[in-house]
């Protein structure tokens, strides 16, 4: 494991519209965090194709839709914070709505933010995002992931909201990895108990397998990278086929990956679903690693909840 | 401006007021008020104004419209369905379930309606985003937005017209609906944006103040607008609210609410009387 490669998913989305810059039609605008969100990879090699709003995210989301009604694939990024949370309404009513072809690139999602703390450690996007119609909504696990997933989104018609983290993650996916857009991956087949997790929750799923496989426990893992719409498939067959379910996610368990399953399921094949995931309550500061540990956020509180989900069963 | 002109315009306008009205009463719901005060230079627009083309509603070298007031769509809609973007009958299915006119205006149901509206504060940051995209294409057209003076209350406004200032957005004419009328009451009695003029050209704007009834005055504004180079245009209307329809005139109470049968009539006699004077 010595060589696993560590590396953030907001570097794979600067990379990535790097590689779209050539483009006529790409703009990407951003709010004043360019170094941080890692656009200022895509300004450096394109300062034309580049415009900063500043520190006024409602106007850059509003922007966006007038760029985009001439012709623009408009990448508006910022922390997921002011994304999805300050501009949730020029989100749902200038670019939603009217159905633009607008992407969010919003980064520092969730609690692995670290330092920075609460008020900047979003946990409530992926619900506000879920809520909006005509939304796609994307959270890589690992920097292969995220780089396709920007070159896949730009090719899609309509608004897509990517959700990227500050923290640098082990890839889980090969080089020759393909994305699909609304596709779930099975990542590691089981019969026990299937865990769906997203995000940097993928790896940890992995490892929570390995763990679990000691015990005798044969543990499905499947990657859900996009959460809208989601892969009604897979998790039905996941279901059907292990009877019991783990979903794991950096994201609050209200409203995330957790309840769109549970949505799914409670529908289609109503089995135990556990979700794991930060708890009704907010961040707060420190690295991001231990963080991660404090809030459950980890392969251990995933095994934990596979053997409560197999019980149940 | 030539008084042929003149008269044709004032007629348009006269008739962009009728459908005013009789979409809100058929709706029975609505904003009368501020569709009325803005009906001159919406009419102005896309009747003398504007590069358009109701055969080819997304032409992409077309002028564009924003109504960034989004609730006066009564008054957008009359003076799309009479410059020919679809049936002036329509009107009557404002606000109905099957209707392509949607309460705020919505560029997926209603062919000419450039941007979707409502929100207050939003339509102004799309227009400089249009204006923005039309100086990275090189495309020459130019983009217009209207905004009523209640709704640059909205923090967002200001931050549309820095950012417009700042990319010196010549393309892009903003008009303020200055009817000094918002839903509470008159703008001193809620939370006033004045003085609007010296605000805009703090945020580096052009500013001209004109009486947004008088053809001649919004004439030579828009052309003022058209040669000025370097910096957005904010043309602050004096607007009264209802204009055109006597007991309408001035009254906050007609922001929101749609005239009953008796009201009705009396304000389609009213226009139409007016219409009559205007063919003499």
């Amino acid at each position: 494991m010595a060589d696993v490669i560590k590396c953030a998913t907001r570097d794979a989305y600067g990379k990535a519209l790097k590689a779209l810059g050539e483009r006529d039609d790409i703009i990407v605008l951003d709010a004043d965090l360019a170094k941080a969100t890692k656009t200022i990879v895509f300004k450096k090699e394109f300062p034309d194709k580049f415009i900063d709003a500043g520190i006024a995210e409602g106007n850059m989301m509003g922007v966006a839709a007038g760029l985009s009604t001439v012709g623009y694939t408009v990448f508006a990024s910022s922390f997921a914070m002011f994304s999805a949370g300050r501009a949730f309404e020029q989100v749902r009513n200038s670019i939603a709505y009217p159905k633009l072809n607008v992407k969010i690139g919003a980064t520092h999602a969730g609690i692995s933010v670290g330092e920075d703390g609460a008020s900047h450690q979003c946990c409530e996007d992926i619900a506000l995002m879920r809520s909006i119609p005509n939304m796609v909504i994307i959270n890589p696990a690992d920097d292969v992931e995220a780089y396709q997933a920007v070159l896949a989104a730009a090719d899609f018609e309509g608004p897509v909201y990517m959700r990227f983290g500050r923290l640098a993650v082990p890839r889980v996916n090969a080089e020759d990895y393909k994305f699909e857009l609304g596709k779930g991956v099975t990542l590691r087949d089981g019969k026990d108990v299937t865990i769906v997790a997203t995000g940097l929750m993928v790896n940890e799923a992995l490892i929570a397998a390995e763990e679990l496989k000691a015990e005798g426990i044969d543990a499905r893992v499947i990657n859900i990278h996009t959460i809208k719409p989601i892969d009604k498939d897979i998790l039905f067959k996941a279901a059907k086929e292990t009877g019991a379910v783990v979903t794991a996610e950096e994201h609050s368990v209200i409203g995330g990956l957790g309840s769109a399953v549970t949505e799914v399921l409670s529908e289609l094949c109503p089995v135990p679903v556990l979700r794991l995931g930060v708890e009704d309550t907010f961040g707060k500061s420190g690295p991001a690693v231990e963080l991660l540990k404090i809030f459950g956020l980890d392969a251990k509180h995933i095994a934990e909840k596979a053997r409560a989900a197999v019980k149940l069963k | 401006m030539d008084a042929t002109k003149k008269t044709e315009l004032k007629k348009l306008a006269c008739k962009v007021r009728m459908g005013v009205i009789e979409g809100t009463f058929n709706a029975k719901s609505g904003h009368p008020g501020g569709s009325l005060s803005i009906a001159d230079i919406v009419t102005y627009l896309y009747f003398e104004e504007m590069k358009v083309d109701p055969k080819n509603p997304l032409w992409e070298d077309r002028d564009r419209f924003v109504l960034s007031k989004g609730h006066t769509a009564p008054a957008l809609y009359s003076a799309l369905a009479l410059k020919g973007f679809f049936s002036f009958d329509l009107i009557k299915t404002l606000r109905k379930p099957d209707s392509i006119l949607q309460g705020h205006p919505s560029m997926r149901y209603t062919p000419g309606v450039d941007m979707s509206t409502g929100s207050l504060g939003q339509g102004i940051s799309a227009a400089v985003g249009m204006a923005l995209g039309a100086k990275l294409k090189g495309k020459d057209f130019r983009v217009y937005t209207a905004l009523g003076d209640g709704e640059i209350e909205e923090g967002q406004v200001w931050e549309a017209a820095m950012f417009a200032g700042n990319h010196k957005l010549d393309n892009l004419v903003a008009v303020i609906d200055y009817n000094n009328l918002q839903i509470d009451g008159s703008l001193d009695e809620v939370n006033s944006p004045c003085p609007i003029d010296e605000k805009f050209a703090a945020f580096g704007w052009n500013v001209i103040v004109i009486n947004g009834h008088c053809f001649n005055e919004i004439d030579e504004a828009f052309k003022k607008a058209k040669e000025f180079k370097g910096k957005p245009t904010c043309i602050v209307a004096k607007t009264v609210k209802g204009k055109g329809v006597s007991f309408m005139e001035d009254k906050c109470d007609w922001h929101g609410s749609a005239p009953n049968a008796e009201q009705y009539e009396q304000a389609m006699k009213e226009l139409g009387d007016a219409l009559v004077a205007l063919e003499v």
